[in-house]
């Protein structure tokens, strides 16, 4: 598929009796930023393996990057395409910033000139150039992962997995490896980012899939938002009647507007379109505005509310 | 499987192993203590026993000569372990694994970073110790008692596969344990077979010569080809992924 970074059907990987990941099937376009929601054990890093052939699939099909996951062929192609950030940083603490760089970009078969240009930019993207020299282990949590980050890019991959980015990471280290995930986005990077970090999901990913060893939904955050509450406009006005409901009616559609009170609620299908037109009715029909606001879920609910629901015996 | 891309490994482990001070010093100080001991030890016997000791003085010397091989399977077990248990504790080897390379040349560049530097150690050690006991023994043979089938034996074939044998161990081992200590006293039990041997060397059963040091390793060939078999099963990235502890 051109354009296609990932693509996978009916992934599934099981070890012994336990299933870790269940028929997962998603694509992600090139340039893309993905977020991979689920709790603890939902099966996130197994498929992140899967993806970057770390591990065998026990069923589906995937093409990463051009390349087919489970092809003996090739997985050293797929390897050099992509990065990989994993859970735990795994640096060499006693070598430097810069020797940690350096090994990984010769075992990528980086020549020396790209090699000490492509280390250069991204330690001082990183903020790290001066530090270059230090031993990884005099670091701090947030350094050793901006160092991890660029370990992960040091080849100039066309795809990189992002395993729980700032997982352990206090308020402030957080927010600095979100920055330079934010970056990574504008410089057009395709993402996988494994997260369970929601406001971070919301903020850095045009689509997020949540899953919990199965892939319960995959959608941008504001479709997510949407389809698990419906839309719903609510106007509050200074003496709500059915004269004014009817008034809306006639714009939005029949049976689409309740009267509760002095609010009138409105369903509709695009609040940024519709919204306006409704205001436009009441106030011909004489009614006065006091506020307008749209209904919404927020991620969260709606993340908490399928992670619950597949909890649930059937 | 590309040699260079074991080789960047190995080079890489070598290079973290000159940091490591204890595994450095230990490196230099075993093939340096058998070397001095055990030729001065002979110096003296050699001193002290007159012309007669002509005739005794060579079981000493080839018996002290063993203790090359001993070294050659102690010294790898503490780089192995390092390698590959001190990856585990510092999560390193998922990023590595991710890289181009196959789990084959990840093996070979762990196991050469052990081999490498031991061998060299047990050579240069070796080298110094018969240029020792050439100068101390030279009075009473009247020739030089070194180079030799024997110590070539020793040295260029028993000492190189008795250190496969213990770095595969070690590789074994470190896929079961969890930190650096337990690896080494673990891999440690490879000294066992050597000791046993030395003391029945000594003991005339069997008697260390030519023939049947050929025929040890002839047994630690077939144990090396063994335990390879057994070590690229092990050393497989999925099962390092969710099997290892």
């Amino acid at each position: 598929m051109p354009g296609s970074m990932i693509h996978a059907e009916g992934l599934t990987k099981q070890f012994g009796t336990l299933t870790a990941v269940d028929q997962v099937s998603l694509d992600l376009a090139e340039g893309e930023v993905f977020g991979f929601l689920g709790p603890n054990g939902a099966g996130k890093t197994t498929t992140v393996r899967m993806l970057t052939s770390l591990i065998s699939k026990t069923s589906g099909v995937a093409v990463v990057a051009d390349c087919e996951i489970g092809k003996e062929a090739d997985e050293l192609k797929l390897r050099a395409r992509i990065g990989l950030l994993p859970e735990n940083v795994g640096l060499y603490e006693n070598s430097t910033a810069y020797e940690n760089l350096e090994y990984f970009g010769q075992l990528y078969g980086l020549d020396g000139a790209t090699l000490r240009r492509n280390i250069e930019r991204l330690l001082r993207t990183m903020d790290l150039w001066e530090k270059k020299d230090v031993p990884v282990a005099t670091f701090s949590k947030g350094m050793k992962q901006k160092v991890a980050i660029a370990r992960a890019l040091v080849h100039d991959p066309i795809l990189v997995f992002l395993d729980e980015p700032t997982a352990n990471l206090d308020p402030e280290a957080a927010k600095m490896v979100r920055e330079i995930l934010l970056a990574l986005k504008k410089e057009k990077r395709t993402i996988f980012l494994n997260t369970h970090n929601l406001d971070e999901a919301q903020r850095i990913c045009d689509r997020v899939g949540i899953l919990r060893t199965r892939l319960l939904t995959v959608g941008s955050p504001r479709e997510l938002e949407t389809r698990m509450s419906g839309n719903r406009t609510v106007v509050k006005l200074e003496r709500a009647s059915e004269a004014i409901a009817g008034a809306v009616e006639a714009q939005i559609g029949s049976g689409r507007v309740e009267v509760s009170g002095d609010q009138l609620l409105v369903d509709v299908d695009d609040p940024d379109r519709q919204n306006p037109v409704i205001a436009a009715a009441i106030v011909a029909a004489g009614g006065r505005i006091r506020q307008l606001t749209q209904l919404s879920t927020s991620l969260e609910e709606v993340y908490l509310k399928l992670i619950h629901e597949e909890a649930l015996p059937s | 499987m590309r040699f260079s891309q074991a080789w960047l490994i190995a080079r890489h482990d070598i290079r973290l192993i000159r940091s490591r001070k204890g595994i450095f010093y230990s490196l230099i100080a075993m093939p340096l203590g058998i070397s001095l001991g055990f030729s001065g030890l002979i110096y003296y016997i050699a001193a002290s026993g007159g012309s007669s000791a002509a005739s005794y003085l060579p079981q000493f010397i080839d018996a002290f000569s063993f203790w090359f091989v001993i070294g050659a399977a102690s010294l790898p077990t503490t780089i192995a372990a390092y390698g590959i248990v001190g990856e585990k504790v510092e999560k390193s080897l998922e990023p590595l694994l991710s890289t181009p390379t196959t789990d084959g040349e990840i093996l070979l560049g762990k196991a050469l970073s052990a081999f490498v530097p031991t061998m060299g150690a047990v050579w240069a050690g070796s080298v110094l110790y018969m240029g020792l006991v050439d100068w101390g023994v030279w009075g009473t043979f009247g020739h030089l008692y070194f180079p030799n089938l024997d110590i070539a034996i020793l040295l260029l074939v028993l000492a190189p596969l008795v250190c496969l044998y213990s770095v595969e161990v070690s590789i074994l081992v470190s896929a079961r344990v969890t930190d650096v200590r337990s690896a080494q006293q673990y891999a440690g039990l490879v000294f066992l077979p050597l000791i046993l041997l030395y003391v029945a060397g000594e003991l005339g059963k069997p008697v260390l010569n030519d023939t049947n040091l050929l025929i040890i390793g002839g047994v630690f060939a077939l144990i090396v080809l063994a335990l390879f078999s057994t070590a690229t099963k092990t050393f497989h990235r999925e099962e390092i992924l969710t099997r290892w502890k």
